[in-house]
């Protein structure tokens, strides 16, 4: 008997370890926004070119809605040529992304475009309305929408070209 | 060159320590000296190593050497002095660094102690520590280098997180790692206990008052966390039961009934297997604590940025749980007691008691900060854990913690007789009852806070009633009052000391349970000229002022405080608006006081002035919680001095 019990003290180590490396597999910054489902909150703001950019515009398209700013280093910095990547791969394929920048000078915004040589459209979220209706807590944060106009995902923290197309492959397989 | 020669510094580290911990391992087998010297050799290289690995990162940070990463990362051109040098351990690498130059120093201590007098396990002790920072020295060169180079150099850098910009944040952590890495002594000794077979009471004395140092210094660190929390983050708070709290928390637990149970041991030879298993659960949760924070598995507010480095220290903690735990079950035949439990009610069986509610505790504990990942992983359903749950559960466990406090101190030996239990608590339990009555007449509701008081001062009378005894025998001898309480003091210095902590930990009890059951809070919108009431006081709103300040922008409101008497003080709660961050900093404004503390948040405010929004507190006895900590601070002091004979 403790011959048995004897082993059983380090044995009872391995599943609080398993659990432990269980967890790499999740991710806790995927937090279930109350929002997902809705529909995404119309927004209509100004871009660094001038022309204001409408989301209700792209209804029909499968939109990304990324919030970030020039002082959000290095997630911001880091997610940025991921971001022009994508844009380049999926913008004939029915993908919008628009970038909202928040909580920011122009001059430091437009350096920041410049600097990656973004060419989706960037929008100014001057007064913050748009990144409270979208619940946005920290930069960066993503909402992926799907072509009904509804909000499906939403990503904290910098994006990768592999969680970016897991989402984007996904909406685009779906009907209008 | 100052990421190279930093790299290179840690690499040799590295080397030396693996080398050293091998050494000391083969020549404590082999029984060889010259093998032993040699890693003493090592550990004196390795500490030398990393004392200047932590000077240059510092020097890299007050000369702005914007080419190391971790520099530009964790400062600015504007960062005053004092922050660039708590910025070297601000973030994850560096944090690595002091952790393990904190090891390193630890090892040459127990060197210059110990080579002579515990010939048997210190080699191996040795080794297990300098294993140890091994560990550490390979996560710096390969998952977190601190020293990493980063091209092309940025002309500024990012700056530090501005909540870490208070002097709190300068000795938290160094208190918590102290406290954390001081566990690996009775750790790196438990193991060579285990090694050689030796498992009798020469772990236990060798390594009593490093254990009593890594336990003050990790109470120490909880509360300054505590200290920092309270006047920074704004909430008006000092414990949140964030997952980082609980896991310095848990280390604490299981180090606290470590410190008792080791006594049994000593005085009993009981539970050898018990002590060996807990000193092994300390440090395995003190490196759970570190996997926690580091890992990214589990959010918190404590949370560094996540990386490889999750798996190297779940790699090591698992290498370290299987290792030691597989050691027990070897020597599982020579760990038997020698002694038996003679009866129920005797300080052994109170100990015991004791040991199991402090256990209970760090579990219930664990297990409400990893249920979160449990639940996903059976259910695949995400939940949080809250505080009320902690509250819940532990707030019976430590009232009846402090109970046994009360009792084990004074409960004889083997089986209390009736004469001994009525000679100890007939008065102190008279007193507790009392309390709890004066309280229900005064009107107090809360069992919570009626329980606790009554409690309190049954403790503070047992101590008090057997220092008055001791005392009283000392007169009798005729030695004068004072002479004859210091003289008690330093020759009992163990036993006094311990107690001593107790009262720390009654007075600390008081401020929770106050601030717990009496804090008022109220928020709300002034307009110029309006007051707030809470408390007795008033608080009126007379305008707002900005101004810029060396690295920040700082909008205070000014209000006037009265209670009666007009024009009491005045109080400049503000907001810092840190030029890198999105979000502005709360400023918090308090005056604390021994009965109640008055604090105040600027929230939301017109740009005019007109209007401002406040979160007015009175909280009441917290700065108890801070004198306790001064209390267990002396205590500790008293309780690690040298031993004195007895006199003849």
């Amino acid at each position: 008997m403790t011959r048995i019990l004897r082993w059983a003290i380090p044995l009872s180590a391995l599943p609080v370890l398993a659990l432990l490396a269980y967890g790499f597999r999740v991710d806790p910054r995927e937090i279930k926004s109350p929002l997902v489902g809705r529909p995404a909150s119309p927004f209509t703001l100004a871009t660094f070119d001038g022309p204001p950019l409408s989301l209700e515009a792209q209804r029909g398209k499968v939109v990304v809605v990324n919030f970030w700013a020039s002082w959000c280093y290095p997630s911001c910095y880091e997610e940025a040529p991921a971001l022009e990547r994508a844009w380049r791969a999926y913008r004939d394929r029915g993908v919008q992304i628009i970038g909202v920048d928040i909580q920011d000078t122009v001059d430091a915004g437009q350096k920041f475009i410049q600097q990656f040589g973004l060419t989706f459209p960037n929008v100014r979220d001057v007064g913050g309305k748009v990144s409270v209706d979208y619940g946005v807590y920290g930069v960066p944060e993503t909402f992926f929408v799907d072509r009904r106009g509804r909000i499906r995902a939403k990503h904290v923290g910098s994006l990768t070209d592999e969680v970016f197309r897991g989402h984007i492959e996904k909406l685009l397989k779906e009907a209008t | 060159v100052t990421p190279e020669l930093g790299e290179g510094i840690l690499i040799v580290a590295l080397a030396l320590a693996l080398y050293g911990s091998v050494a000391a391992g083969t020549g404590a087998r082999t029984g060889r000296s010259t093998l032993i010297e040699s890693a003493q050799h090592a550990a004196v290289g390795v500490f030398v190593l990393m004392t200047a690995a932590i000077v240059l990162l510092a020097y890299a940070f007050l000369t702005f050497d914007f080419s190391v990463r971790y520099v530009a990362s964790n400062t600015t051109l504007a960062t005053p002095f004092w922050y660039r040098i708590t910025a070297v351990w601000g973030a994850l690498e560096g944090s690595i660094i002091l952790w393990a130059w904190m090891l390193s120093l630890y090892t040459l201590l127990v060197i210059l102690r110990h080579r002579e007098n515990a010939r048997d396990l210190y080699p191996w002790a040795m080794s297990a520590m300098l294993g140890v920072i091994a560990f550490f020295a390979l996560v710096m060169t390969v998952s977190a280098p601190p020293f990493q180079r980063l091209s092309p150099v940025p002309l500024d850098g990012r700056g530090l997180n501005p909540l870490l910009q208070d002097t709190g944040m300068i000795t938290h952590p160094i208190a918590l790692y102290l406290g954390f890495t001081g566990f690996t002594v009775p750790f790196a000794f438990a193991m060579g206990a285990l090694a050689t077979g030796r498992v009798g009471d020469a772990w236990i004395t060798t390594t009593r008052r490093w254990t009593i140092v890594a336990w003050y210094f990790l109470s120490l660190g909880l509360l300054i966390g505590g200290w920092w929390s309270y006047h920074v983050l704004g909430w008006g708070g000092y414990w949140a039961w964030d997952p980082v709290e609980n896991a310095a928390f848990m280390p604490w637990l299981t180090g606290t009934a470590l410190l008792h149970s080791v006594m049994i041991q000593e005085r009993r030879r009981m539970l050898k297997l018990w002590n060996l298993t807990l000193v092994i659960l300390t440090f395995l949760l003190t490196l759970f604590g570190t996997f926690l924070t580091r890992s990214g598995v589990i959010a918190s507010v404590h949370a560094f940025t996540q990386g490889t480095i999750g798996a190297f220290f779940l790699g090591f903690l698992s290498l370290v749980a299987l290792t030691a735990l597989t050691l027990l079950a070897v020597r599982w035949d020579v760990l038997r007691s020698e002694g038996t439990l003679d009866s129920v009610i005797s300080r052994e069986s109170v100990f015991l008691l004791n040991n199991v509610m402090l256990v209970a505790a760090a579990f219930t504990v664990f297990f409400g900060t990893v249920f979160p990942l449990l639940s996903e992983a059976v259910r695949g359903v995400k939940v949080s854990v809250g505080a009320p749950f902690f509250n819940q559960v532990n707030i019976p466990l430590f009232l009846s913690l402090i109970f046994l406090m009360g009792v084990g101190p004074l409960i004889a030996w083997r089986r209390a007789s009736v004469d001994n239990l009525r000679r100890n608590f007939l008065w102190p339990v008279t007193l507790g009852v009392v309390m709890a009555l004066v309280c229900f007449v005064l009107g107090v509701r809360s069992s919570f806070a009626v329980l606790s008081l009554a409690l309190t001062l049954f403790v503070a009378s047992t101590v008090a009633l057997d220092f008055f005894r001791a005392t009283r025998a000392r007169l009798r001898m005729g030695e004068t009052l004072f002479p004859a309480m210091g003289g008690l003091l330093l020759r009992h210095n163990r036993r006094y000391g311990g107690f001593l902590v107790h009262l720390g930990i009654l007075v600390i009890t008081v401020g929770v349970m106050g601030s717990h059951a009496w804090s008022v809070q109220t928020e709300t919108t002034l307009k110029r000229g309006e007051s707030a009431h809470l408390g007795g006081y008033q608080f009126r709103f007379d305008g707002l002022s900005g101004r810029q300040e060396a690295n920040f922008f700082r909008v205070s409101g000014t209000f006037t405080v009265s209670n009666g008497k007009p024009n009491l003080l005045v109080m400049t709660p503000a907001k810092k608006f840190y030029p890198q961050d999105q979000a502005p900093i709360a400023y918090v404004d308090y005056r604390l006081g021994l009965k109640e503390d008055l604090y105040m948040v600027l929230g939301d405010f017109a740009r005019d002035g007109s209007q401002a929004t406040i979160k007015v507190q009175v909280n009441r006895l917290v700065s108890w919680i801070w004198i306790g900590g001064l209390v267990v601070t002396l205590g500790t002091v008293l309780a690690v001095l040298p031993d004195r004979k007895a006199p003849r």
